[in-house]
């Protein structure tokens, strides 16, 4: 299996109060595997409703999206999903949050038990199992939620925007951390991102999406060394591309305002 | 563009986390966290109050020679309590078992129809006004009915406080149930989750606050209707012994009577602010 993720020319609209929202139109996509993949693009792209088209619990409406070789209808057990808000479970503690989807998928809870701690040790909560979520801070927080993620051992990680609701150090500092995650753990990562900057840190390849409806616009190879080192977000190469992306966006935006296409998301549910 | 394979979403979706609301119509959970006791200095302070009140009573009572029939000296109460206790306390037993087996009955009757009516918002619709009008009428009313049909025992007075706790535990857990945390939600589906999951680990949780607030409201409106419907006939319970009492004037034992009723209320309440602070203190 080459290609873990197949998006073909997916659709999505929903039926507002305001008429139809086309939020997606006719994108698509492919992730080999063990890659890491980043989807960014204005603010309302459809980026958000790509991906939780991926995890089958909002279908698209139109297009076929494949993971592992199988269109993806409902949600899959060797999916992990990360969410923008950590979402802990507050009257569980935290073994028992990482812990919940084994429980919901009742596998016997003994024997990832081993493995849950260990990957609590490695992002560094190691002594927290008995803690309630409210005791901890954002970042914890949203590590503990990577951790439920990886618990049941996944092949394919999509997150969505997991670390825009944490201040700008912590989202470093996340950001590195996910980079030794997925060196160790070797998963296939699509990343969604309003952040140029993050997702060409992060990934080996970025998708542009155009502003509402979100489609194809450009995707760019991160031509950066792995493992990517400490410095690199100081490199002139790093700026380079990251100017160039966001040059593309700002062209986008132009072109649609000149068609008179361009939906302000000043108004928008939807990111 | 306009080929959709699918039919439409109805509405689009929330992604983001949706915060419950915190506190219902009858939420009292304010007074259960707030009287907290810390420390030996907060504890003298309030037997500090209770001695000046009752010394003060006792003093004022004694200097004015205030007859017993007027009101009654502290130790005078404390007195009838011991001595009275013997004859009292298989009235006392009465409302006891009059109170929790309606209360058992009433509370689970609410607890289930809260859990099955807020999955069918339609039903949930229909049968809302008939509880509300079982809240808003005193069950009390409908004791001597009861008694005419089923005699002066203690099943009209059972019947009596399970309609009026029954309501009351129903329309908080409704409440709790309605709470519905669209992300938490969409999380366990993420890996599958059944209906049954869902509700197991994440709906009922949720309302779980909500519901131990219902159960001690429920239990507090199953005291004041156990102790009315003793009241209202028959000659047993503490109710009985309240008129009873009071028709005689010795209001020392009629005071010893109140602190016996007292002291249920309170063990409820103490019961559920231990319950409360075990499953619901992730809340706060």
């Amino acid at each position: 299996m080459d290609e873990v993720i197949v998006v073909e020319k997916v659709s999505k609209v929903y039926a507002s109060e305001r008429g139809p929202v086309h939020a997606i139109d006719r994108f698509s996509m492919k992730v080999k595997e063990g890659d890491f993949v980043a989807i960014v693009g204005p603010s309302g792209c459809g980026k958000t409703t790509l991906l939780w088209g991926l995890t089958g619990l909002h279908p698209f409406n139109g297009g076929k999206a494949y993971i592992l070789g199988e269109e993806v209808d409902k949600p899959r057990k060797d999916v992990g999903i990360i969410f923008q808000q950590a979402n802990l479970l507050p009257w569980r503690n935290i073994l028992q949050n990482v812990l919940f989807p084994i429980e919901i998928m009742k596998e016997n809870i003994a024997d990832y038990e081993e493995r849950v701690k260990d990957l609590l040790d490695s992002v560094e909560l190691t002594g927290f199992e008995n803690h309630y979520p409210r005791e901890l801070s954002g970042g914890m927080q949203q590590r503990v939620s990577i951790v439920r993620a990886l618990s049941y051992d996944p092949k394919v990680l999509l997150m969505d925007e997991p670390f825009g609701a944490l201040d700008a150090y912590t989202r470093d500092e996340m950001d590195t951390l996910l980079l030794g995650i997925w060196k160790k753990t070797k998963k296939t990562i699509a990343f969604v991102t309003h952040r140029i900057e993050e997702a060409v840190y992060l990934a080996n390849k970025v998708y542009v999406m155009t502003p509402r409806p979100g489609t194809n616009s450009a995707v760019f190879d991160i031509d950066l060394p792995r493992p990517r080192p400490e410095g690199i977000t100081m490199e002139q190469k790093y700026f380079e591309i990251v100017a160039e992306i966001k040059k593309r966006i700002v062209k986008d935006v132009e072109k649609q305002k000149e068609e008179g296409v361009y939906q302000s998301q000043a108004y928008s549910t939807v990111t | 563009m306009d080929v959709y394979e699918k039919q439409l979403e109805e509405e689009i979706p929330d992604f983001e986390e949706h915060i419950p609301e915190k506190h219902g119509a009858f939420d009292i959970s304010a007074t259960v966290s707030a009287v907290k006791i810390h420390g030996w200095k907060q504890v003298t302070g309030i037997l500090a109050v209770a001695i000046v009140i009752l010394g003060g009573l006792e003093l004022v009572i004694r200097l004015f020679k205030v007859p017993e029939f007027v009101f009654p000296a502290p130790s005078a109460t404390f007195k009838a309590l011991v001595t009275s206790f013997p004859t009292n306390y298989t009235h006392f037993l009465i409302t006891i078992s009059e109170l929790v087996s309606g209360y058992v009955v009433g509370a689970s009757i609410g607890l289930i129809l809260a859990a099955v009516l807020t999955q069918v918002p339609y039903l949930e619709k229909v049968i809302t006004p008939y509880i509300l009008l079982l809240i808003c009428t005193p069950t009390l009313a409908l004791v001597p009915l009861l008694m005419l049909k089923l005699g002066f025992n203690i099943w009209p007075r059972i019947i009596a406080v399970s309609l009026a706790s029954g309501p009351m535990v129903m329309i908080n857990s409704v409440t709790g149930f309605r709470r519905t945390d669209l992300a938490k939600i969409a999380l366990a589906k993420s890996y599958g989750a059944t209906t049954f999951q869902i509700f197991k680990m994440i709906r009922f949780p949720l309302a779980l606050p909500m519901i131990i607030v219902g159960l001690l409201v429920g239990g507090i409106f199953g005291l004041i209707t156990a102790v009315g419907s003793d009241m209202v006939g028959g000659k047993v319970g503490l109710g009985n012994k309240i008129t009873y009492y009071s028709s005689l004037a010795r209001m020392a034992h009629f005071f010893a009577i109140i602190i016996m009723v007292a002291i249920i209320g309170i063990s409820i309440w103490l019961i559920f602010s231990r319950v409360g602070k075990k499953y619901a203190s992730w809340q706060e």
